[in-house]
């Protein structure tokens, strides 16, 4: 029966404009700052300490991520879990703070962050007041989320949501757990816990915030977006229960090898490390299962550059998620740590993987809210393509090349045992790489204001559309 | 040393990282079998039309995890990983780092060891002994002196001939050795800034730069009563305390008015930490010699 009830796409539309808005804004700071690195004027001392790198780092890594990537997984996984569980939104209002509740959110980042009000954690800077909004945001998450979950028609839950669910539980805890504070004021606070412990809770968020935030829920996304563009099943059940499992069960494990070589125990930075090797396969899972679901299909890359969007994003996964665990074996530590191959890696991870997937899925979901199919202009998706992976990969080689060179450089030494260069000298020799880099995140910035225009050409006189709830396939009601 | 501040939870550490471990093992052989006949659907569908194969793992990708997990459990029986337990190649990051120094010392020791004899200024005339003096200098000291040693605003340079806390062989080692503490007291509480004012105007008439003479007059008599004790009647200033030469051109933090008031006001705070211990004394030795030559041309 076709009943009469729609789906909640309202929340979805608004999430997913803001996915593009917020993707340009934050990629517009990460180029800012590369540039600053070429050009350290543009630091504009003269005007005051808010525009200093220093400010704008953080700026750029939680818009990118946070307001990005957060928008872009709000956006499918109230789509995608509203589709598979054959039912509306649970609580729509809930469904509604959420979006205005992570909006306040990324204004007041903006604003605190430039005025140097930080807890001084990685990817976790908002200070205390924040820290609880968020709270309240991502609890009002999961009762949605969850509740849609049971509220479901089909007996099945699809995989899809098993990441989401995973991503939405985990980043609970991992928020909740390291944000723990003393505030001494209303913009100030000491963290819980001290010391090497300190460091190492700051790391087992980091890393996990990579893995369930950056890497489960956006798997959530692929597990949609792949099947359905490129409209064949799923390559392998068995493989995602697997794959799903085990990278639950050693995510967990991988921070320390942020923290190889200091005060880290011995044995946290050896469990650390290894099970950042095991990680390898449990990850190439996910690529395996995403790209062999095109088999039998490979002609559609030719034509769909949605799949090319999707599926190349898989090939950054997988090379990122091979290059992971190599840096997390020490003795490669050794060298690629402090220099620019990290940042080289989280960028193949954060543009090749993480854009791409959700460029990819926006480019399917935002015609879909105005009751079409495709884009305005399939041609422009196909330049956007091609302009983002010449940047990644303009991007991702000049800080191998540059972060390999500094890691050398550091350790050279004369017959004396006296260092050959001093830092000044690494640092005068990246500057080439630093600019190459900035043309890659320039033409990455470049491709998103693409997209914004195809968005704007596509959604100009449309009506908003909300799709009507479908009945589960006969069998599996 | 035990990382942990009881027994509880070290047994805890094993315990999670075997269960890991094996609930690895467990799902992957659980899930290896190999149906014959063509691979089927799992039988669901959801929003239409997605639905998923059966596949098996694939045989490569399932090696690819046997080997990672083989490997680490091979790793956690060598080196420290399972709580306190220490590993068979009894593998510590510490012991390493002091192999690694005691290697470094025995290579490279002779060769710094060979110029403690030499008094500074036969160092500072030996090319080789000025060229590893340098790298050190670049590798320790250039982060605040400058490549060049010229110093930056709050930073002293030590390629002229003023010094503060003296310039003399055996001074330069002290400062690089031990470290010094400069400290100039704040006056802003005891002169008001009108008495400030003219301190700073004072000041600047000692070196000839422009000043309100007015003011300079009465700041001279402020100087008399609170200046003198540290930088001395004649302003010359005191090396035993690291007070500047106030005559002379060189300034530390600046010397327009503005600055000289701010110094004045909130006083400054100087440190330069100690190397002794961290580079020991042969290397010191050629780094004072180094330091020395910059301003010492060596009689050669």
């Amino acid at each position: 029966m076709q009943s009469q009830a729609t789906y909640n796409y309202k929340v979805v539309r608004q999430f997913s404009i803001m996915t593009v808005v917020w993707g340009i804004v934050g990629m517009l700071v990460g180029v800012i700052i590369a540039a600053q690195l070429v050009w350290p004027a543009l630091n504009l001392s003269g005007a005051g300490e808010w525009f200093h790198f220093g400010r704008l780092r953080p700026l750029h890594t939680n818009a990118v991520i946070f307001a990005f990537g957060g928008c872009a997984l709000f956006a499918t996984s109230y789509f995608v879990v509203q589709r598979t569980c054959h039912t509306t939104l649970f609580a729509p209002a809930l469904a509604s703070f959420t979006f205005w509740g992570w909006q306040l959110t990324i204004v007041l980042a903006a604003i605190t962050l430039p005025l140097g009000y930080t807890s001084g954690k990685e990817y976790a800077e908002l200070e205390w007041p924040i820290d609880i909004l968020i709270t309240l945001v991502w609890v009002s998450y999961a009762i949605v989320f969850f509740g849609t979950i049971v509220k479901r028609k089909v007996s099945h839950i699809y995989v899809a949501n098993w990441f989401f669910g995973g991503f939405i539980l985990t980043v609970a805890l991992l928020h909740l757990v390291n944000s723990a504070a003393v505030p001494v004021s209303f913009w100030k606070s000491y963290s819980a816990y001290a010391g090497a412990q300190d460091a190492m809770i700051q790391w087992w968020y980091g890393h996990n915030a990579v893995g369930f935030f950056l890497t489960a829920g956006f798997l959530g996304m692929m597990y949609y977006f792949v099947p359905k563009q490129a409209d064949r099943p799923v390559y392998s059940y068995r493989l995602s229960v697997v794959h799903f499992w085990a990278l639950i069960f050693t995510y967990m494990w991988a921070g320390p090898h942020h923290l190889h070589y200091t005060a880290l125990p011995d044995w946290t930075q050896s469990v650390g490390m290894l099970f950042s090797l095991i990680l390898l396969a449990p990850s190439w899972g996910g690529m395996i299962n995403g790209i062999m679901t095109l088999s039998g299909a490979w002609h559609k890359l030719r034509t769909d550059p949605i799949l090319k969007f999707l599926i190349v994003s898989l090939s950054f996964y997988g090379m990122s998620t091979f290059e992971g665990p190599m840096m997390s074996i020490k003795t490669v530590n050794a060298l690629s740590h402090y220099t620019d191959w990290t940042v080289g890696h989280v960028h193949s991870g954060a543009l090749g993987w993480v854009a791409m997937i959700s460029i990819g899925s926006m480019y399917y979901l935002i015609p879909r809210m105005y009751g079409k199919t495709e884009m305005y202009s399939v041609g422009l998706i196909t330049t956007h393509f091609w302009i983002a992976t010449i940047g990644i990969v303009l991007y991702i080689a000049s800080m191998w090349i540059a972060g390999v060179m500094q890691g050398l450089m550091w350790r050279a030494t004369n017959p004396d045992g006296t260092l050959t260069y001093s830092f000044i000298e690494s640092v005068k020799a990246s500057y080439p790489f630093w600019t190459i880099r900035l043309v890659g995140g320039l033409l990455f910035l470049f491709g998103m204001l693409i997209m914004f225009y195809n968005m704007v050409k596509t959604i100009a006189g449309q009506k908003a559309y909300d799709a009507p709830v479908l009945a589960p396939a006969a069998a599996h009601a | 040393m035990a990382d942990f501040v009881s027994g509880f939870w070290n047994v805890y550490v094993i315990g999670l990282v075997v269960l890991s471990l094996l609930f690895c093992l467990f799902i992957l052989v659980s899930n290896n079998k190999r149906e014959a006949g063509p691979v089927e659907l799992h039988g669901h569908v959801w929003d239409e039309n997605l639905a998923e194969y059966n596949n098996p793992l694939p045989r490569w990708w399932l090696y690819l995890f046997w080997i990672t997990l083989v490997f680490s459990i091979v790793y956690l029986a060598l080196y420290p990983g399972l709580g306190n337990v220490k590993g068979i190649l009894g593998w510590t990051s510490i012991g390493q780092y002091e192999a690694e120094q005691a290697r470094a010392a025995d290579r490279y020791g002779p060769i710094f060891a060979k110029y403690r004899e030499m008094d500074v200024a036969a160092v500072a005339s030996d090319p080789d002994a000025q060229g590893m003096g340098q790298r050190l200098f670049l590798t320790y000291c250039a982060q605040c002196h400058g490549s060049d040693a010229r110093g930056a605003k709050g930073f002293p340079n030590l390629a002229d001939s003023s010094w503060q806390w003296g310039g003399e062989p055996e001074a330069i080692r002290a400062t690089i050795t031990d470290g010094r503490m400069g400290a100039m007291i704040p006056f802003g509480a005891t002169l008001g800034p009108d008495g400030v004012k003219d301190v700073a105007n004072y000041v600047r008439s000692l070196s000839g730069l422009a000043h309100d003479s007015l003011r300079a007059q009465r700041g001279a008599e402020a100087f008399q009563q609170n200046c003198v004790a540290c930088h001395g009647a004649d302003a010359k200033g005191m090396a035993a305390l690291g007070a500047p030469d106030l005559t002379d051109e060189n300034w530390l933090w600046g010397s327009s008015e503005a600055v000289i008031v701010e110094t004045i006001t909130h006083g400054r705070m100087n440190r330069m930490p100690g190397f002794g211990e961290f580079l020991g004394q042969d290397k010191v030795h050629l780094l004072t010699a180094y330091v020395w030559g910059l301003s010492n041309k060596p009689s050669r």
